[in-house]
């Protein structure tokens, strides 16, 4: 049996909900450890490969039950890997009521009140405004669409070096070039720089009550082998004054549901409505003759668009459909994006669901794929995912590096279908317009919906019955426990939630630091943005 | 539905030993030279022009041939050859299996070979119900699954993979690792593949890399504005 270890502070995962706690409470004074399930890899170790080994080594595929959800698994979290668009939530979507009928975010939580939490996390990674020319390709066509459709659109602010930046588009391998501000580059160095302790390959696996008179949870969690993390090498524990846990939005409720017979139950809300950000890619097949005809474009001679695979992965995106004044559910943002050929699986070429995304008019499509577009329309879903029994290590049954098995299950509400249904009409008005493209969303044959943005699984709220968080992110009846991470967020956003969640986790850090301080540890909250 | 004799894999055994193959694919234990490249090039494929089959290129065994017409029938290609039954030859260019499907699945790292003839028996047993259910007469010499024409194939795939059909997730990985061959020659490192001129990443068209082997794309953007921004837009480009 290893000796249980104690520190101030134990930290649960190294994303945006961890790194950013883990950097105020050790630039506060108090012991920090990090626990983070997966490898620690910089820019070097982010190679340019669709190779199976490369970038399975830090993005996990979840599949639950009629859902799929794309996850980072390494120090950093989904940071590393993600697309890097940091779009602040727009102001009605903190007044969401959902199917509920009553509202869903603290009341103290409006767009006001976290525009200053979200000007600090801007000023800490920090986040650039790209200029119309500095747009890629697929961004600047999807643009022109929407201009010739009677819309508008904008350049995505992105958490990108836009100096550094390659356009090289392998963001979900990391970036291989440190342009992309992942919490490699800002809070997890400032952190260390303050004497945290990053702890790779570390999985917690439970929270129980500590033994040691002063010291409140303890954690225990199994060290995995670096070639194959479905191999346990080591088990050991920890006792903690304060435990911030930010495991993410799908591990996070299975952490706390396998440990609840412990911490002596938690809240019934715990592993209950998950939502995906209502996230629905389409995509678009382009006639390039009419790229050139209609919108008058031309990247080099003779070639009007062929750039699906150019620039950053994210260039543009309507803000039309969101509109306040327009009813819940029916609310989205409509945004330009390219993921990597591995989900060229998903693209459908006909009508025929059974048949649409294999075959000979499938492949017939391959063959435009330079000419493909695809768009991300963020809607207004149900919290409708539920988590099943925990299983008995870790938040999901690994089968392989990056091949998970989830116990979540998520069946689209009425409502959910309804807001799919307005965006998909919206992606269509847009690009179909006059033979412009063909547009289909991904096949849910194959995977169900898929979402790289999970939320809510965990969430805050004013109402014990239907959030497991109070307004300042502790888990309700157990005193220094915190949620940060993208679990906390209690409803889709309607636009990308990294920015959204880092400023959650910034609002949360003084209460963490006081509970901290009212344990016994000399902590102080107020250092500045990491440099 | 149709069981099976208890003396085989389970089904679920079967799935999570396709999965866990995937595991043995870890950084730096598979060298691009390990992975066999002979059908990478679509050029080096012997073709028999007067339909004659070569005798070194006779049917493969059943578990290969039936996977090669699984994988066929996601992304299909031109026969390699005249009188090959495997491939249907109902498009033209490379498919799944000229992509390098069946290398994938079968290299040893991935440890699923022996898990192969089990999941071509699977797919061959529900070839026999299609065919019993549809009417169709299937010849002997060959697994059931290539002996179905190619719509049948194809309908039959669409039933197989249809959400909520029985061992469905089984059918949606040998779905993703023919896809994956070909859109990614996963099996590969993409520059190594490139080189090679990968008939999969050949045909969609995959740019390739720098010198280096890492992509840049200097030229990256139409270099104007092509939109009015929302007029609500906040400070730093946010909706309001
Ligand atoms: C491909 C992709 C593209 C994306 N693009 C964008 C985008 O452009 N803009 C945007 O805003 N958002 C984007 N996102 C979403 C965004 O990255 C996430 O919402 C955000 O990073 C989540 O932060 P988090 O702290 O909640 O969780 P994560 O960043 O996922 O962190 C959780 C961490 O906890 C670790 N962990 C899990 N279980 C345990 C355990 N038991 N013990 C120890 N550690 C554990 C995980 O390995 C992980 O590192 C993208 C996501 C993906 C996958």
């Amino acid at each position: 049996m290893s000796v249980t270890e104690r520190t101030d502070v134990l930290v649960i995962g190294s994303g945006f909900g961890g790194a950013i706690p883990a950097y105020h409470l050790a630039a506060g004074g108090a012991e920090v450890v990090i626990l983070e399930r997966g490898p620690h890899l910089t820019a070097p170790d982010f190679t340019h490969d669709l190779r199976l080994g490369s970038y399975t080594r830090i993005v996990d595929l979840v599949q639950g039950d009629g859902i799929t959800v794309v996850a980072g698994n390494c120090v950093g979290g989904s940071s590393v890997v993600y697309f890097a668009a940091s779009l602040r939530a727009p102001s009605f979507v903190f007044d969401r009521r959902g199917s509920l009928g009553h509202r869903l975010w603290p009341s103290t939580l409006t767009r006001a009140a976290l525009d200053p939490w979200y000007d600090r996390v801007e000023e800490a990674l920090p986040v650039a405004q790209q200029s119309w020319d500095q747009v890629p390709y697929p961004g600047g066509l999807f643009a022109a669409a929407c201009a010739r459709a009677g819309r508008t659109c904008n350049p995505a602010p992105v958490a990108v070096d836009l100096a550094r930046c390659t356009n090289c588009n392998w963001m979900l391998n990391g970036c291989h070039f440190d342009a992309k501000r992942s919490m490699l580059l800002n809070y997890l160095p400032a952190a260390t720089a303050h004497g945290a302790e990053i702890r790779p390959l570390h999985e917690a696996q439970t929270i129980a009550p500590a033994t040691t008179p002063g010291y409140r949870y303890r954690v225990s969690y199994t060290q995995l082998d670096a070639g194959d993390y479905r191999l346990p090498v080591g088990v050991g524990a920890i006792e903690a004054k304060t435990v911030v846990l930010a495991a993410g939005a799908l591990a996070t409720p299975v952490l706390l549901q396998r440990s609840a017979p412990l911490l002596g139950g938690v809240p019934q809300a715990v592993g209950r409505y998950f939502s995906g950000n209502g996230d629905r890619v389409s995509i678009a097949d382009v006639d390039e003759g009419k790229v050139r005809d209609l919108l008058g474009l031309e990247r080099a001679p003779g070639i009007p668009y062929q750039g699906f695979p150019i620039g950053k992965p994210i260039g543009s995106m309507s803000y039309d459909r969101l509109d306040p004044a327009t009813a819940e559910f029916t609310r989205f943002s409509l945004q330009q994006i390219y993921f990597p050929g591995i989900t060229d699986l998903l693209a459908q070429a006909t009508d025929t669901p059974a048949t649409s995304w294999f075959g000979v008019r499938k492949k017939e499509m391959r063959a435009r794929w330079p000419s493909w577009l695809s768009v991300l329309a963020m809607t207004e879903d149900d919290n409708e995912g539920v988590f099943g029994p925990p299983p008995p290590t870790g938040s999901s049954t690994r089968v392989a590096t990056s091949l998970c098995l989830s116990t979540l299950s998520y069946r689209p509400t009425a409502n959910t279908l309804r807001g799919w249904a307005a965006a998909d009409a919206e992606a269509r008005a847009v690009l179909e317009r006059d033979g412009l493209a063909r547009v289909r969303p991904w096949s849910e044959n194959a995977a169900g919906s898929v979402s790289a943005h999970p939320l809510a699984s965990c969430r805050m709220g004013d109402d014990p019955a239907t959030s497991a968080l109070d307004e300042r992110g502790e888990l309700r009846g157990h005193p220094g426990l915190f949620v940060t991470d993208g679990s906390a967020v209690p409803t889709s956003l309607c636009v990308n939630p990294s920015l959204t969640i880092a400023a959650l986790a910034e609002r949360a850090c003084p209460g963490i630091v006081e509970s901290t301080a009212e344990a016994g540890v000399r902590a102080r909250y107020g250092a500045p943005a990491p440099r | 539905m149709l069981s099976e004799p208890p003396a085989r894999p389970t089904r679920r055994r079967l799935l999570v030993g396709l999965t866990a193959a995937v595991a043995a694919l870890r950084a730096g234990e598979l060298t691009a030279e390990a992975a066999p490249s002979a059908r990478s090039v679509p050029e080096s494929v012997p073709v028999d022009r007067a339909g004659l089959q070569p005798a070194s290129l006779a049917l493969p065994d059943p578990t290969t041939a039936t996977l090669e017409a699984f994988a066929d029938t996601m992304v299909p290609g031109e026969k390699r050859y005249g009188g090959d039954v495997v491939i249907a030859g109902a498009a033209p260019g490379p498919g799944a299996v000229q992509a390098g499907a069946v290398e994938l699945l079968n290299l040893p790292e991935l440890g699923i070979g022996v898990l192969l003839p089990e999941l071509a028996l699977l797919v061959n047993t529900r070839a026999l119900a299609y065919a019993a259910t549809h009417g169709r007469i299937l010849l002997p010499t060959q697994p059931p699954f290539v002996a179905l024409r190619f719509t049948d194939r194809t309908a039959l795939a669409g039933e197989l993979l249809t959400p909520g059909a029985p061992d469905r997730q089984l059918y949606v990985l040998l779905a993703l690792f023919a896809a994956a061959a070909f859109d990614t020659a996963a099996h590969l490192h993409t520059a190594v593949a490139i080189r090679q001129r990968h008939p999969g990443l050949a045909w969609i068209g995959f740019p390739a890399p720098g010198a280096d082997g890492l992509w840049r794309f200097p030229d990256y953007s139409y270099g104007r504005r092509l939109a009015s921004e929302h007029p609500l837009t906040t400070r730093g480009g946010h909706p309001a």
